[in-house]
């Protein structure tokens, strides 16, 4: 009997936490979402039971989110962001990995210490660094006045799109490079030489051997920056501030914050759950996939 | 008889072709990639470093170096880290934070690591899927949900220190249980049958042959938990009532948007020591400890991508 219930019995204490204070505080979101709202207190009554909801302010968040509502700009603003922020980040994270997994040779360990040092920075104390710099009389700007490229000090920190995406970029990349990396190193050097081999040239080597075979690390990398910069509030709040370059983390963080219509939030977080759904079941279902290799190995 | 052969002296190269030529010369070592590498590592650090710098600046200057002082740390009686109410009891607030978590995550999620392992009755599966959930949510959903929570289902709770411990505990666990159980995995399970053939009860075969096999991955994971504790800021910030729960991150972000003085950058700085020292010590025990194990090295790097990747 007790050897039955040995191993249940040491998953139930996580299992029950997660439950308690992962999926119950994901239905209290959905019952203050689809519930009431005190008409004195102003406060947001949950209703617990579904067949009372009150559908509402979720129609209320998608009218505001559809073309001509309230927040059609910030939707676009923020897919279009994280879309650039993604390219870019594919862009420049791409060759390191590549080249740290590939060519660097005796200097590997000490890029891959390099590449990961960033993760353990706290991303404010990153973020905090960028405003340092960018700060009307910061390094950027007195390099660019001293070499003429700027005749006057810019005001990269008044709510510039350009200083947001480059801020996701800067923040993100790391968690992106890493997966593109430990893709790239898991590639059979074999399957190289064997398309060299056959004629293929370095060029159609890398298109049509490396780079199918390093699209797993390039969907997880961009699913595992993309989940947090579609939550993001903070980066723009540091380094812009400005209502022009608000997104959609930052409708929720004002309506909790600053509004004080937190059912307004907890709809918009039910539809920002919703539609980065797809995205989280995707890396959820390769993780699980490959801790289940890993056990039958 | 005299045919001179004038020798027809190569082109003279401008600087910028051959340099060009060094570069992509598709013969030699992958140059361009070489320098792209440390241009990312220069971009991704230098920043960094240099707020790191200007927690010394002897000025209220951020931007314009006037000399070396260490009065941002502790030798302005008003604005000091040391000295500032606010920033002191945010680094109390941070450790105690970061400590509790270590203390309640770290033995849930070796439980749950090995009872997921071990058990594949019909629970398994979901508490599987339900485990790695927090590990992709964003956390402005997580910080929203859990504060809907404690102000509207578990009241008793409210916002404050419990909270955040209670918040910081539910995105740790599924690091730990990642990382035991990647090294669940690569031990296997022969050491147990072993002890079971020679007659140790499960009970004995975990405490005496699995758990000893186990430390170093139950030691990497409580460094791990007591930096990602110390990195958080949004679920802090979600369930802070303000005042002594302020955390060191959130110093951090009101700081930063509103005029921070150095002492904003020596607080971070403080921080980025912790947290770095926190995760070395980590690595090296788990070095320490699996060393002349067979594959020992291959493992160690699997354990730390796989914690990595997790991040």
């Amino acid at each position: 009997m007790y050897r039955r219930w040995l191993w249940p019995g040491f998953a139930l204490p996580g299992t029950v936490w997660l439950i308690v204070l992962f999926l119950v505080p994901f239905y209290a979101v959905v019952a203050v979402a689809f519930g009431s709202v005190d008409p004195i207190l102003l406060q947001p009554v949950p209703v617990w039971n579904p067949l009372e909801w009150n559908v509402g302010w979720i129609v209320e968040v998608l009218e505001r989110l559809a073309p001509n509502g309230e927040w059609f700009g910030v939707a676009v603003r923020t897919i279009v962001y994280v879309a650039i922020a993604l390219g870019l980040s594919l862009l420049i994270g791409y060759p390191v990995a590549y080249y740290i997994a590939r060519h660097a040779g005796r200097t590997k360990s000490l890029l891959l210490i390099l590449l990961i040092a960033p993760l353990w920075i706290n991303y404010l104390m990153r973020m905090l660094a960028w405003v340092n710099l960018l700060a009307p009389d910061g390094y950027v700007n007195r390099f660019l006045t001293y070499t003429h490229v700027l005749a006057e000090p810019r005001d990269w920190l008044g709510g510039r799109a350009s200083t947001v995406i480059l801020a996701l970029v800067y923040g993100y990349i790391p968690f992106m490079i890493l997966p593109l990396f430990a893709a790239l190193d898991r590639i059979d050097r074999s399957h190289l030489e064997a398309a060299r081999d056959l004629g293929a040239s370095p060029f159609s080597t890398f298109l049509h051997v490396t780079l199918p075979l390093s699209k797993a690390g390039i969907l997880g990398g961009a699913v595992l920056i993309a989940l947090p910069m579609f939550g993001d509030y903070y980066t723009p709040n540091v380094v812009s501030g400005a209502p022009q370059t608000s997104m959609i983390g930052n409708q929720i963080d004002f309506y909790f914050h600053y509004g004080g219509q937190p059912t307004i939030g907890a709809a918009t977080t039910v539809v920002l759950a919703a539609f980065l759904t797809v995205l989280m079941a995707y890396y959820v279902w390769t993780i699980h996939r490959a801790s289940q290799e890993a056990r039958t190995a | 008889m005299t045919t001179a052969v004038e020798v027809q002296a190569p082109p003279r190269l401008s600087a910028w072709s051959r340099f060009r030529g060094w570069l992509t010369n598709p013969w030699g070592r992958p140059r361009f990639l070489t320098l792209f590498t440390w241009m990312y590592m220069v971009w991704a650090l230098i920043p960094v470093l240099i707020a790191v710098q200007f927690s010394f600046n002897d000025s209220r200057s951020r931007t314009v170096w006037q000399g070396f002082s260490t009065r941002w740390y502790w030798g302005d009686p008003v604005d000091s880290v040391w000295h500032d109410p606010t920033l002191r009891s945010a680094l109390a607030q941070s450790l105690k934070l970061a400590t509790a978590d270590v203390l309640i995550a770290t033995p849930i999620g070796v439980l749950l690591a090995i009872g997921l392992a071990r058990w594949s009755g019909w629970g398994s599966r979901p508490s599987n899927f339900l485990m790695l959930f927090p590990l992709v949510t964003p956390e402005i959903v997580m910080g929203v949900s859990l504060l809907l929570l404690f102000t509207h289902v578990f009241t008793f709770v409210g916002t404050g220190t419990t909270a955040q411990i209670l918040g910081h505990v539910t995105f740790s666990i599924s690091f730990v249980v990642v990382i035991v159980r990647g090294r669940l995995f690569s031990i296997g399970r022969q050491y147990e049958e072993a002890a079971a053939d020679l007659g140790a009860s499960p009970t004995v075969a975990l405490y005496r042959v699995l758990l000893p096999l186990l430390t170093p991955a139950i030691i990497a994971s409580a460094a791990v938990v007591f930096a990602i504790s110390l990195d958080d800021f949004v679920i802090s910030q979600w369930l802070s009532k303000g005042g002594e729960t302020d955390t060191v991150p959130i110093q951090i972000y009101a700081a930063t948007r509103a005029a921070p003085l150095p002492s904003t950058n020596a607080i971070a700085t403080i921080m980025m020591v912790l947290t770095l020292v926190s995760v070395t010590a980590g690595y090296l025990v788990w070095r320490a400890f699996t060393r002349g194990e067979r594959r020992a090295g291959r493992e160690a790097v699997e354990g730390g991508r796989a914690a990595v990747e997790m991040r």
